[in-house]
C-alpha cells in the first residue's frame, strides 16, 4: 500500500502522536477536509430548491455524493441510499419506521456482541410505552440474542431454533470490541428462509473491508461517514426499495413532502419521503470526498493491510505477560482491534499512562455493555488501527503497555 | 499536554490504600459506583461526642485516582464535622491528589467525596 501518512494533516500538527482509535473515529485525510471547504467557499447553495446556478451545483455535488454512495456499497439504486447524521440514526430510523410493521410477539433477533446503537432502540419496541402514536409493537416485540462464545464469534449452533417467530435479525458485521466478522451472508439467508429481514450494522466493516449489499442480500445496511475518514454527522442507511416502499417516513417536515394541505400532506418520491429538512450538504460531500479516497487506495488493499496488522499485533501481544486480547485469534477472520485488559491494572490507567506516551486508545465499555459482562468485565483498553498504522504503532503500543507494567510493580 | 497523574505517592496510596476496610457498626455509611468504568466505594464514618469523625473505612475497587483519592481523603476526615464535608468542594478533592487530573478523570477524583458526602445526607 502506498505511503498514505503524509495525506493527514492531523498527523502533522501532532508529531508523534500514534494514534489507535480508529474503531471510535478516523482521522480526515487533506482531500476530504478540502472538499468541504471548497464546497462552502465555491459552491454553496441549499439543494433541491432554488432555480438558479449555484443551487444546481450544490444539489449536483450532494446527489453526486449518493451516486457515490451506491456504487461504493453496489446498491441498486440511488432511491435505496438515505442521507443521515451517522449509523445510530441510521437505526434509530428504521426502528421507528419499519418499527411500525411489528406486531406483539414478533422477535427481533440481535447479537450479543452489538453496539448499545443496535440495542437500545430496539429496546423501545419491546417496552410498554405511554405515548400516543407508539408504534404497535410497543410492549410487545420480544428481544433475543444469538450468543458469543468464549473466543469471540457468534454461536450459531441452534441458529434455526433462534429464528423461530423472527421478523428482523439485526447484527453487527464486525464487532467494535472484539473484531469479529461475522458471516451475514449466512444470516441473510437463514432470515429470508423464515421470512425476517436482515438489518447490518456496518458502522466497523464498511469503513475496513468491501461490502456489497446485494451480494450479502442484506435488506438495511447502516454506516457512519467520520469512522470512513468523513466527516462527523453524515452517515448512511440503505434499504431495499421494496421494503423502503412500505415504510412510513421518519422525520416529517420540509423536503419529504409532494404537497402540503392544512390538514394532510403527501410524500415525496425515494429517497427523499426519508430525508426531512435540510440535509447536510457538506457532511455528505465530504462524505463522498472519502469514499473516492478509501476507493484510489482500494478497500481491498486497506482489509490487506490490516490483516498484516491483525497478525503481526496478535504475535506482539502474545508474548506479553498479563495481558490478555479480547476475540479470536488471526487464523478467524477479524479485524485489527485490540481489545484487552492488564493483569492489576485499571484500564483507565492503562489509558491515562499510555497517553502521557502520546499513545491514543480508548478505555471504557466502548459501548457494548453487554459484551463485556459476558466476558466478566466492566471495561478494557481498545488499540484499533485504520489504514495510517503501521507494524511501528504497534511497537510503540507494546513498549507503552510494558511501561504501564512498570509502574505498577 | 501531557501531564503526569502517576507520581510516587499516589502510586503509593493505591497500592497501600489507608483506612481500608469495613466499619461494619458504623452509623454512616454511603456506596456509591460510576457504572461506566466499574468503580465502587464504600465508606464508613463514625462521629464522636463533639461530632467530629472519629473513625472512617473505606472499601472498593478502581483505577489509581479512585482509590487513591478515597485513600487520601480517609485520612483527611478524621476530626471534621458534618458541615466541613458539606463545603468540602469537588476543587478540594483534586487539591488533595497534589496532581493534574486530566478531564476525563475527574470523575475519578471526585467518587470517593461523593460517597462521602452522600454517607452523612443520606442518614
Amino acid at each position: 500500500m502506498k505511503n498514505i501518512f503524509p495525506d493527514f494533516p492531523i498527523f502533522k500538527t501532532n508529531p508523534g502522536l500514534i494514534y489507535l482509535d480508529s474503531a471510535a473515529s478516523a482521522q480526515k485525510p487533506q482531500a476530504v477536509i478540502d472538499a468541504e471547504k471548497n464546497f462552502y467557499e465555491t459552491s454553496y447553495a441549499n439543494v433541491h430548491r432554488g432555480i438558479y446556478a449555484l443551487s444546481e451545483k450544490a444539489t449536483e455535488l450532494y446527489e453526486g455524493s449518493r451516486e457515490t454512495v451506491r456504487k461504493f456499497i453496489n446498491a441498486k439504486s440511488t432511491k435505496e441510499i438515505i442521507f443521515v447524521r451517522g449509523a445510530t440514526e441510521g437505526i434509530n430510523l428504521i426502528a421507528h419506521s419499519f418499527g411500525q410493521q411489528l406486531r406483539k410477539d414478533d422477535v427481533i433477533l440481535l447479537s450479543e456482541m452489538e453496539h448499545h446503537a443496535n440495542i437500545v432502540p430496539w429496546q423501545a419496541l419491546a417496552t410498554p410505552s405511554p405515548l400516543r402514536g407508539a408504534p404497535p409493537a410497543a410492549g410487545g416485540a420480544v428481544l433475543r440474542w444469538i450468543p458469543v462464545t468464549e473466543s469471540g464469534d457468534l454461536d450459531l449452533t441452534n441458529i434455526d431454533e433462534l429464528l423461530k417467530g423472527v421478523k428482523l435479525v439485526a447484527v453487527t458485521q464486525m464487532s467494535n470490541v472484539l473484531g469479529t466478522v461475522n458471516d451475514v451472508q449466512f444470516l441473510a439467508d437463514k432470515a429470508h428462509a423464515v421470512g425476517a429481514k436482515i438489518l447490518v450494522d456496518g458502522a466497523q466493516s464498511v469503513p475496513h473491508m468491501p461490502v456489497d449489499v446485494q451480494k450479502l442480500n442484506c435488506d438495511f445496511l447502516v454506516f457512519s461517514g467520520h469512522k470512513m475518514l468523513g466527516p462527523t454527522g453524515i452517515g448512511v442507511v440503505y434499504i431495499k426499495q421494496e421494503i423502503l416502499e412500505t415504510m412510513e417516513p421518519y422525520q416529517r417536515g420540509g423536503n419529504m413532502i409532494l404537497e402540503v394541505k392544512k390538514n394532510s400532506a403527501t410524500w415525496n418520491g425515494l429517497p427523499y419521503k426519508f430525508e426531512a429538512g435540510t440535509p447536510n450538504i457538506a457532511g455528505a460531500i465530504g462524505l463522498g470526498a472519502a469514499i473516492d479516497y478509501l476507493q484510489d487506495v482500494g478497500m481491498e488493499k486497506i482489509w490487506e493491510h490490516e490483516q498484516d496488522l491483525v497478525k503481526y499485533g496478535l504475535a506482539q501481544f502474545s508474548v506479553l505477560k498479563g495481558v490478555r486480547v479480547l476475540g479470536a485469534d488471526a487464523t478467524s477472520a477479524r479485524s485489527a482491534i485490540f481489545a484487552f485488559d492488564i493483569d492489576g491494572v485499571h484500564p483507565h490507567d492503562i489509558g491515562s499512562i499510555l497517553d502521557q506516551q502520546n499513545i491514543a486508545v480508548r478505555a471504557g465499555h466502548h459501548c457494548a455493555q453487554p459484551l463485556h459482562e459476558k466476558f466478566g468485565l466492566v471495561a478494557t483498553a481498545r488499540a484499533s488501527c485504520y489504514l495510517y498504522n503501521t507494524k511501528e504503532d504497534i511497537d510503540v503500543l507494546v513498549a507503552g503497555i510494558k511501561k504501564v507494567q512498570e509502574t505498577f510493580t | 499536554m501531557i501531564t503526569n497523574m502517576y507520581q510516587e505517592n499516589i502510586l503509593d496510596h493505591y497500592k497501600h490504600p489507608r483506612n481500608f476496610g469495613d466499619l461494619p457498626n458504623a452509623k454512616f455509611h454511603a456506596h456509591a459506583a460510576n457504572p461506566l468504568c466499574g468503580d465502587e466505594l464504600d465508606f464508613f464514618l463514625e462521629f464522636n461526642t463533639d461530632d467530629k469523625i472519629s473513625n472512617v473505612k473505606f472499601n472498593g475497587r478502581g483505577c489509581t485516582i479512585t482509590i487513591a483519592s478515597a485513600s487520601m481523603l480517609s485520612e483527611k476526615l478524621r476530626g471534621m464535622s458534618r458541615s466541613d464535608i458539606e463545603i468540602f468542594s469537588n476543587e478540594d478533592a483534586i487539591k488533595l491528589l497534589g496532581v493534574p487530573i486530566t478531564p476525563a478523570r475527574l470523575k475519578c477524583a471526585t467518587l470517593a467525596l461523593e460517597t462521602v458526602q452522600q454517607a452523612i445526607g443520606h442518614h
